[in-house]
């Protein structure tokens, strides 16, 4: 009876799921689905280099204070980081001082209370608050934003399919939209509000390009020249660090880790041949 | 249970006589797990793999606790909750790594041990019971990782429990109200969230009783092996302790080495990015996908896109979907050849290899792949093979299929029936 019924179950499901897949490759053949622009134009990520990629990859300290840099000139004007607090640059190798001058003299200030009034308020942030979010809420970062909420920018190289690599790569992938583009897919050409960039999932943000000109940025001495290239490495690195803080650590205690289970495995093959010794040979 | 010549356990010191006389539980250990189970002399390191989802699942139940402790089941703080396990709290981010791609090991070896059932047999009489029960602790470790999935409330999380949940939707009359039940709401919000982190955290225990009972359906026969020939003398065996904990021990090194490459240095590679996203029941993710542990499930979900009568495409594939996991109950009665294991069955051998593994890779690249037309029609003919084979080539091999002859014991299978080793065998 079980085999009986279970025949039939299997002759109904495999049986209709090929009629399924028939219908399926019918509609295909006869009907296939028109290709859409972002098939056709959308492109991976770059493939670019960084300090902290590979097992044994760290942070260069420099290029993040770098990126700090852009993201508290350029990024913060709209983009918010709040998973982050000011306490957490030490990490970047600044001071306490540093941190503390950081702080105070962020663009954006962090909502409080007004002593005397109870009103709604803002102060000038220490190194205990998170990184202020430049509109108090996201109506306002709408309604400023032509109804696109700039996105926090926190993890955003962990949000992402292509990780760091794309974020550089949409900083940096800005361009005309080619003319095969206005041919073949009128609709998807860059309306007034937004803008073309192949590395974009669906070709057209409403953010415009943030990094325009060589020397946006003035770095400090001994650093590299701030091409948009080099400011577009610099705050990917930093927002690596904001998405992974503890990227070094994990890697350092993977390798121990890695080099301990090693051993760890050495001694258990050694163990395993010595138990089963007398067990592998023909018969003792 | 066991056989006659297991040995016996013997208290070695005062402590261990009055512990043995009021509460014997040194001696269960002892049957369970050490000296006195006697298990078959060929076992390949296949065997390791019950163990393993042992120990993965206690890696779950401590690294969870721990978390349990820092994170917030609320839908308001949920997401910055395990940010701030990430970032604030001491070792958090490695908690919540383990965690995270632990569970992603738990499938890995459990998928390995169910696998290794398959092809050696293990469902068949006189075990039929302790794979009954392995199938339990699957479903109830699917529920528990879905759920533990939605808890830190990120994008997938959300569109994960809504679509999850929406699978109880396709009922027809009732599937509405039961899922509004379920989710406390209309859609997954706190309620959901808090009844999902509840089960989550009840579940791993109700999984730890049903694996006591795992084992326990176990011991009454004994240990499969992989020629499938049943344990006939003392000679066959040897005792779980110390031979297969040291056999174990390679595999536990192993499986932490292959847990911390995953965990240390790519921690997110099995995850989905769009789950760093915090929960937005206004924004449709492009490709809502599970994780990599559902994708063929969710590849013979996505296979049914006609109706069938009166029967709509979705609740066919819901139904298939359940059925492709509550066939597995049956097999004992599907698949009758009296030779259990796959290497002295040549049919057998041939679809296993060439038919159900091939299908099981290529349903789990479809379920974890956008679904386009493409994408749809090779799961569409991976999931027509996925049921044949279960329930029609399988009972159908079973009837035809000649076996090739069967050592006559475990000990000929590993040392060869060699004149020397004739001489051992018991006189008659």
């Amino acid at each position: 009876m079980i085999r009986i019924g279970a025949f039939l179950v299997g002759l109904f499901f495999s049986g209709w799921l090929l009629v399924s897949a028939a219908m399926g490759a019918f509609a295909f053949v006869t009907a296939p689905a028109a290709p859409t622009a972002e098939h056709e134009f959308h492109k991976p990520a770059k493939s670019v280099d960084f300090s902290f990629d590979g097992p044994a990859g760290k942070f260069d300290r420099a290029q993040l204070q770098r990126g700090m840099q852009i993201f508290k000139e350029v990024c913060s004007a709209c983009h918010s980081l709040k998973y982050v607090s000011f306490r957490d640059f030490k990490d970047l190798g600044y001071s306490e001082g540093q941190v503390k001058t950081i702080a105070a003299t962020w663009p954006a200030e962090t909502p409080s209370i007004n002593p005397d009034t109870g009103e709604a308020a803002t102060r000038k942030p220490i190194p205990a608050d998170k990184i202020p979010s430049p509109y108090p809420n996201d109506v306002a970062a709408r309604a400023a934003n032509n109804n696109a909420v700039p996105p926090d920018l926190s993890l955003m190289t962990k949000a992402r399919h292509g990780g760091s690599a794309y974020v550089y790569s949409l900083l940096t992938g800005y361009q005309a939209p080619p003319a095969e583009l206005k041919e073949k897919f009128p609709a998807s050409m860059p309306g007034a509000t937004t803008h073309y960039n192949p590395y974009f999932a669906n070709l057209n943000l409403a953010m415009a390009a943030p990094l325009t000109t060589d020397g946006q940025v003035t770095y400090g001495e001994g650093a590299p020249k701030p091409t948009v290239d080099q400011m577009a490495k610099d705050v990917t690195a930093f927002l690596t660090w904001t998405a992974e803080p503890k990227l070094e650590n994990r890697k350092r205690a993977g390798t121990a880790a890695v080099i301990f289970l090693l051993i760890f495995l050495g001694l258990c093959v050694g163990a395993y041949k010595n138990v089963w010794a007398d067990k592998k040979k023909a018969h003792a | 249970m066991s056989f006659p010549w297991a040995n016996e356990y013997k208290p070695s010191n005062a402590f261990m006589r009055y512990m043995d006389e009021k509460l014997p539980l040194p001696r269960f250990v002892y049957n369970a797990v050490g000296a006195g189970y006697p298990v078959p002399r060929n076992l390949n390191y296949f065997w390791n793999f019950g163990v393993l989802a042992g120990m993965a699942l206690m890696i779950q139940i401590v690294t969870g606790i721990v978390l349990a402790m820092h994170y917030g089941a609320d839908s308001g703080i949920a997401f910055a909750s395990v940010e701030h396990i990430m970032r604030d709290v001491n070792s958090g981010w490695f908690l919540r790594y383990a965690h995270q791609n632990g569970a992603s090991m738990f499938f890995i070896v459990v998928y390995i041990h169910i696998f290794r059932g398959l092809f050696y047999g293990s469902y068949k009489p006189p075990r039929e019971m302790v794979w009954h029960l392995g199938l339990v602790i699957f479903l109830l470790m699917m529920a528990t990782a879905f759920m533990g999935y939605v808890l830190p409330w990120g994008q997938m999380s959300f569109w994960g429990a809504k679509v999850i949940t929406g699978l109880f939707g396709a009922i027809p009359l009732v599937g509405e109200p039961i899922q509004t039940w379920l989710l406390g709401g209309f859609a997954p919000d706190n309620a959901a969230l808090n009844r999902f982190f509840s089960l989550h955290f009840l579940l791993p225990f109700v999984i730890l009783g049903v694996i006591i009972l795992h084992i326990w359906a176990l011991h009454i026969p004994g240990s499969s092996n992989p020629t499938g020939v049943e344990v006939k003398s003392e000679q066959d065996t040897v005792p779980f302790h110390p031979y297969y904990t040291a056999k174990d021990g390679v595999g536990v090194a192993l499986f932490f080495l292959l847990f911390a490459v995953i965990l240390f240095f790519a921690p997110n590679f099995l995850g989905e990015p769009d789950n760093y996203i915090p929960a937005n029941p206004l924004a449709t993710p492009a490709n809502i996908v599970p994780e990599w542990y559902f994708w063929p499930f969710y590849a013979i979900l996505r296979a049914f896109t006609v109706d069938f009568l009166f029967i709509p495409a979705k609740l066919l594939g819901v139904l298939a979907m359940f059925a492709s996991i509550l066939l597995l109950f049956f097999l004992p009665w599907l698949d009758t050849s009296a030779v259990r294991s796959g290497h002295y069955r040549p049919m057998f051998r041939k679809f296993f290899w060439f038919g159900l593994i091939p299908t099981i890779v290529i349903l789990g690249y479809c379920g974890g792949s956008h679904a386009t037309d493409g994408i749809v029609l090779i799961s569409q003919i991976a999931s027509a093979y996925y049921f044949a084979h279960f329930l029609i080539i399988l009972p159908i091999i079973s009837r035809v299929e000649t076996t090739k002859p069967l050592p006559t014991s475990i000990t000929e299978a590993v040392l060869g029936n060699t004149p020397a080793n004739a001489t051992l065998q018991p006189a008659e």
